[in-house]
């Protein structure tokens, strides 16, 4: 049975198939040692009867001058049919001569002594149980053995055998459905630790690395252990990236702002042209790459952050409004008017609040980036927690928005505007870890709009 | 239900076809061609007489050979000579026991034999049909002025007190002679020890020993005998009649009930015959007949239940002990010892 398994069979299956390969066992070992009990009970109690009467019928054996004296008493020959409605017979013997009974009962050879013995025995083609006893009697001046037969059919045996066996049937199958309705039971409470930890594994989020705590039975510790110690690992490595990309960044960026100022103070010594341009295109690429550090930076954050999981009470309203006139600067720099329509009051909502402003802050950093001088960017949260960011720039070009929001992936036609490719990437992780979602349309008439619904709990 | 007449055949005595001794053959013609049914019974064939034509008023085509023995010849014919009977009938129990248990009977089920009380058969192959109290018998004018016996000791007590009254006036079976006397004397032997005292009392007062109830029973109406002791009761009271000087008496100590049997035996031409009619003297219309038109008493575990002096002898192998020869002896040498004074 164990070898007809696959690894891949079901524990529980393998359990209830065991289970019940052992309870059959077990059930036909009870129907053998029932029926090997009852009979030997049944057996013991028949001779015992058999017995009785042959040693009642040796006691009343008299000795004397004028021959052997028998009377037979009456409930010897009675009480044999007190179990039962067998045939029975018997024979009295003095050496080999018969006194009385059946003359043609055999006599066992080998039965000397005076106690009182068994035999099985065949009589008128007839299987018989015979019990025997040897009794010394003073007969005619000499000791002389007599011996006493009676024997019995075995009808009342049998039968008795058979009921015993029906009942020891009936009980082994008993035994066998109520041990396979158990091992159905067991098989179920015992995989329930673990049904339920591979449960409260699987409902876990993607980015749901804190260990696995619950109390679990002693054999599956390791097992957590491990998984544990594999999450941690997992983290740690995680952890140490996102630290790498953040120190980098870090030490990227404050050289940068250093070269950014000499080059400007070497921009504004310089006469010549040539140099001039070419320094000019130092400071782009020195932007260029500030710039990538700090999304770089921020899209760590996002990462690590959203693990932590804050909860800030943050008002909408006043965020919005907020990173939108922080972008004031840039905006007018690009001749582009932002226009923010926010409600009256507070719309509040409680989640990191570096990660919905950082968030916010690269999509409308995006909108203003990617339109052209002189256009309109239009910012707007609803009480129900929605921010549309509309732009009139050069919109998606047919490209699918999902694709956008990869890491490090940009559009087809943005070779001329400085980026990383990570703004839209943070803001659809932000969006993902907040509960909300995120969708980009290409707007009639060009630009792109982009609704952020909040999850506002 | 059409009427079916009987041939009354011829009386065949002793020693025709058998080497046992045949009382009567009586043959109660079927339809011509028919099965043949033989019955081999203790029991007279006018009683029997009208259990048979019913039996053959519903089985039409059996022609019935009723052949009437006495007990010991009827297990003699079976026992001893193979004889072919499909029924053996017999008031004997001990002997019918006998026969069953060394295995001369076939066995029998059906739902008559199921519906018997346990005490009136024995391993499916011998079934009590009537049942009948063993009684004492008084002639009352006899007893002038003395009470009725209504016990063993009763009976004793006024033998005692007037030997003279009872001298050479009491009867008895002599067990020597007739089987059914051996069965109730051993069985009141094993019943109690006052039979020995009785057998004492009446041995002194020169008992008149018989050996058949009708002598006895003849005997008491007349008044020759005062008490006839252990009579079969369904005959004594048939013909003492109701109004005659004899009175039937169960003895209120223990009233022995003698069990009338029937068996199939190994040696049947004809066991399916055989066991319709048994199965018809048990199921309800034969009972009822047999009540009725026998004058024998129907099997009645009620009647038992209600007179609690009644005790059936028992269908078991205690019977058998008093069948052994040397039993047979030392009981009959005790029995005379005690009965036979000189």
């Amino acid at each position: 049975m164990i070898g007809l398994l696959r690894p891949s069979d079901s524990i529980r299956r393998r359990l209830v198939l065991q289970l019940l390969a052992v309870a059959a066992t077990l059930a036909v070992l009870m129907f053998v040692l029932v029926r090997t009990v009852a009979d030997a009970a049944v057996e013991k109690a028949h001779d015992n009867l058999l017995g009785a009467a042959t040693l009642a019928i040796a006691e009343e054996l008299r000795g004397g001058s004028d021959g052997l004296s028998v009377d037979i008493p009456y409930a010897a020959f009675a009480m044999l049919g007190a179990a039962g409605q067998d045939r029975m017979f018997y024979r009295i013997l003095i050496g080999e001569e018969t006194v009385t009974g059946y003359a043609d009962l055999p006599a066992p050879a080998a039965a000397r002594g005076l106690g009182l013995t068994f035999h099985n025995a065949d009589y008128l083609d007839l299987p018989v149980r015979m019990a025997v006893v040897n009794r010394s009697v003073q007969v005619d001046g000499r000791s002389q053995t007599v011996q006493v037969l009676v024997a019995q059919t075995l009808a009342a045996r049998e039968a008795l055998n058979d009921q015993m066996a029906y009942r020891a049937a009936g009980l082994a199958l008993g035994f066998f459905a109520l041990a396979a309705l158990l091992s159905v039971l067991t098989a179920r409470s015992v995989l329930q630790p673990l049904n339920n930890l591979a449960e409260a594994v699987g409902r876990r989020g993607p980015h749901d690395l804190r260990p696995v705590s619950r109390d679990v039975p002693s054999e599956l510790a390791p097992l957590m252990g491990a998984l544990n110690g594999f999450i941690s690992r997992l983290r740690g490595s995680l952890s140490r990236t996102e630290t790498l990309i953040t120190e980098a960044a870090h030490h990227v960026r404050t050289p940068l702002a250093s070269l950014r100022t000499q080059t400007e103070i070497a921009l504004r010594q310089s006469d010549d042209d040539a140099t001039r341009a070419t320094l000019r295109g130092v400071i782009r690429a020195v932007d260029d790459s500030a710039r990538s550090a700090g999304q770089l930076l921020d899209h760590a954050t996002v990462v690590y952050r959203s693990d932590q999981q804050a909860d800030d009470a943050v008002d909408l309203t006043e965020l919005v409004r907020g990173v939108a006139q922080s972008h004031q600067a840039l905006a007018d720099m690009r001749d582009i008017e932002v226009q923010v329509a926010v409600p009256d009051a507070p719309v509040p909502l409680s989640f990191d609040r570096l990660l919905l402003e950082s968030a916010l802050r690269n999509l409308i950093d995006n909108a203003i980036k990617y339109s052209d001088p002189g256009g309109e960017v239009e910012v707007a949260l609803t009480p129900e927690g929605v921010v549309t960011v509309l732009d009139r720039g050069r919109g998606l070009k047919g490209v699918d928005p999902a694709t956008l929001t990869g890491r490090f992936l940009r559009g087809q036609n943005v070779d001329d505007v400085i980026g990383s490719g990570l703004g839209l990437t943070i803001v659809s992780e932000v969006a993902k870890a907040q509960g909300g979602s995120l969708q980009l349309v290409e707007r009639e008439g060009g630009g792109v709009c982009a609704t952020w619904v909040l999850h506002l709990g | 239900m059409r009427h079916v007449g009987f041939a009354l055949g011829l009386m065949i005595w002793a020693g025709l076809a058998a080497a046992f001794e045949i009382e009567e053959v009586t043959v109660f013609e079927g339809a011509a061609g028919g099965p043949a049914l033989h019955v081999l019974s203790t029991t007279d064939t006018e009683a029997f007489a009208p259990l048979i034509a019913a039996f053959q008023a519903a089985n039409p085509d059996v022609t019935v050979h009723y052949t009437v023995a006495n007990s010991q010849e009827v297990y003699a014919a079976v026992y001893d000579e193979g004889a072919a009977f499909d029924l053996v009938v017999s008031s004997a129990m001990d002997l019918q026991m006998k026969l069953a248990n060394d295995g001369f009977a076939v066995p029998h089920r059906s739902g008559e034999t199921e519906a018997l009380p346990a005490w009136a058969r024995w391993a499916d192959q011998l079934f009590a049909f009537a049942q009948e109290p063993v009684v004492l018998i008084a002639n009352r004018d006899s007893f002038d002025g003395m009470p009725l016996p209504e016990t063993r000791d009763d009976l004793i007590r006024l033998m005692r007190e007037y030997p003279e009254r009872f001298r050479g006036r009491i009867g008895t079976y002599d067990p020597n002679l007739s089987g059914a006397g051996y069965l109730f004397a051993t069985q009141d032997a094993r019943q109690s020890d006052t039979i020995w005292r009785l057998a004492e009392v009446m041995g002194g007062l020169e008992p008149a020993l018989f050996g058949s109830s009708g002598a006895m029973i003849d005997g008491v109406r007349s008044g020759d005998l005062m008490v006839a002791y252990n009579v079969v009761g369904s005959y004594a009271a048939a013909r003492l009649g109701e109004d005659g000087p004899g009175v039937v008496i169960e003895a209120q100590d223990f009233t022995h009930v003698l069990l009338r049997t029937a068996l199939i035996p190994r040696t049947a031409e004809a066991p399916r015959q055989g066991a319709a009619f048994l199965d018809f003297l048990l199921s309800e219309d034969g009972q009822r007949l047999i009540e009725a038109d026998t004058g024998l008493p129907r099997i009645n575990e009620a009647a038992l239940a209600a007179s609690p002096h009644l005790r059936p002898i028992r269908l078991d192998l205690g019977l058998l002990v008093f069948v052994d020869p040397l039993m047979r002896q030392r009981f009959l040498a005790e029995w005379t010892a005690a009965v036979l004074q000189p």
